[in-house]
């Protein structure tokens, strides 16, 4: 099959949110994410982005709507049990997805979780980690990580459950430039099709092929492009230069 | 912030598996606690020394831990000897000294200390880590294994929120006095706590589910038991049962001993 004939990964169609006493947050919401997608979003704070993205791993419930994964309709605990063996979610803060002692057990919790015997959950866990070239980190103890290490190191925990779909919340929140690099760079390098969050236009633009927005609780796409000027400031600004 | 000095080694004890040392350490506390009898809490308290040079952990580390314990049996020095009703054995102005005051502190003091230092070289020579792993082998609830393994994991977390928090009470030039501004400060500052500690618990939760987690508990350590730990646990359990018999038939003890030596002229 080609990918325009395969199902979507996911299909959001005409999805409603409220936090109980609050306005709304998704109004009518639709989305798709097909193979190969690599979509990046970007809205204002509190425009419902992370609401999101757990109500696509079913910790939120819709008021209505209609969620379908991989062509099958879900909307029972029971359902998304199976969908959160295909699609990983990786947290806004790293220290609520690191809850074992050391980095190893860490990566190892989701393969174990899916029934791995411990010597398959121990060598798939190795290989993400030096997959994100993170080999010498297995029997650091996690609490003990900077803020970019343990970034790094919930990504594997995600990768390591070799999800089909990823959804990152707000990847860079926090990196210093450095480690942003190296996050673009393993970005780069996934296969799967991925939905992002981040409020940084040079990380979506080096990483995702569309970039949606939010807006009254629904989804723009990027159909439209908008001839803008901006302001920025760098070193040496002042010298006559050229951007390419 | 957890330190785990002792954790790493290469000693005998280090060396030796977690289930078996566990085992060891909640059988010693159960009996060194139900004993009263002096001669057996000397030896229980030579017993922890020996476990304590046995882990070859300096001496000069180990005993400044003690002094969280020191702190309460001083406490208890102050108070027992004259608190307690008995046959008096001196005068100190108007109290009076009691035998069965002095007793009861020194027992005391002889089962905690001992307890600690048994405590010490049998478990703090393991990571939290691996405490939680063995027990999780030794097929103690899932619950419980997640409290020591989760408090261990987050107590660090909590702390640096309520460091967050003080600090940003005392960049508002909060200074505690005795008051009810101050009283009700704390009291906000420990409720702040709770609840960023339930939404942490809630949204760690979630990650969990995100990975499939459905409460069963999987660890990637195993442990082997062999020769060796068929000794300790045999040595251990043959010295144990000794102090108990001693405990409860003094007697038979003394009648074995003079059987075994011959009977004083």
């Amino acid at each position: 099959m080609s990918p325009s004939q395969q199902p979507p990964l996911i299909k959001l169609e005409k999805i409603c949110f409220a936090y109980p006493g609050r306005p709304p947050v998704l109004r009518n919401l639709d989305l798709e994410l097909r193979p190969g997608d690599k979509i990046g979003l970007a809205a204002p704070n509190g425009s419902g982005k992370t609401t999101l993205l757990h109500i696509i791993m079913g910790l939120l419930r819709p008021s209505s709507g209609r969620l379908e994964f991989f062509g099958r309709p879900a909307a029972e605990e029971e359902d998304f049990i199976a969908v959160r063996r295909r699609v990983g979610l990786l947290f806004q803060d790293a220290d609520d997805q690191l809850f074992s002692p050391t980095v190893l057990d860490d990566v190892a919790f989701g393969p174990l979780n899916l029934g791995k015997s411990r010597e398959e959950a121990r060598e798939i866990s190795l290989r993400t980690l030096s997959f994100l070239g993170l080999e010498d980190f297995a029997d650091r103890v996690t609490f003990k990580l900077s803020g970019g290490e343990k970034r790094l190191v919930s990504l594997a925990t995600v990768l390591a459950m070799e999800p089909e779909v990823l959804l990152l919340d707000e990847p860079t929140a926090g990196l210093d430039q450095r480690t942003k690099k190296m996050l673009i760079d393993i970005m780069q390098n996934l296969s799967q099709a991925y939905l992002l969050i981040s409020h940084e236009f040079d990380f979506l633009a080096a990483t995702a092929d569309h970039i949606y927005t939010m807006e009254e609780g629904r989804i723009l796409l990027d159909d439209e492009l908008y001839i803008h000027q901006h302001q920025h400031a760098h070193r040496l600004g002042k010298q006559p230069h050229k951007h390419i | 912030m957890i330190s785990e000095p002792f954790a790493s080694g290469d000693s005998f004890l280090h060396r030796l598996d977690p289930r078996v040392r566990i085992l060891a350490a909640a059988a010693y506390s159960f009996t060194v606690a139900l004993s009263y009898r002096l001669p057996n809490l000397l030896a229980a308290l030579v017993l922890a020394l020996a476990l304590v040079a046995l882990a070859r952990l300096p001496l000069n580390q180990v005993l400044p831990r003690l002094k969280v314990v020191l702190g309460f049996l001083l406490l208890l020095w102050l108070v027992l000897p004259w608190s307690y009703q008995g046959t008096t054995v001196a005068r100190l102005g108007p109290l009076a000294v009691s035998r069965e005051g002095l007793l009861l502190a020194s027992q005391i003091t002889l089962k905690s200390v001992a307890i600690l230092l048994a405590l010490i070289a049998l478990l703090a020579t393991m990571t939290t880590a691996r405490l939680g792993h063995a027990m999780n082998q030794m097929r103690i609830p899932d619950k419980l294994v997640f409290l020591i393994l989760i408090t261990y994991r987050y107590i660090f977390v909590i702390e640096q929120e309520y460091q967050k928090l003080w600090r940003a009470a005392r960049i508002r030039n909060f200074r505690p006095g005795t008051n009810l501004h101050t009283y009700r400060t704390y009291a906000y500052l420990i409720g702040m706590l709770f609840v960023r500690a339930a939404a942490r618990a809630k949204r760690v939760h979630q990650a969990m589910k995100c990975r499939c987690f459905q409460g069963k508990f999987h660890t990637l350590e195993e442990f082997a038991s062999g020769r060796r730990e068929w000794l300790f646990a045999a040595v251990m359990l043959l010295l144990l049962t000794g102090m108990a018999v001693y405990e409860l038939a003094p007697a038979a003890v003394h009648h074995l001993f003079t059987l075994a030596c011959g009977s004083p002229k």
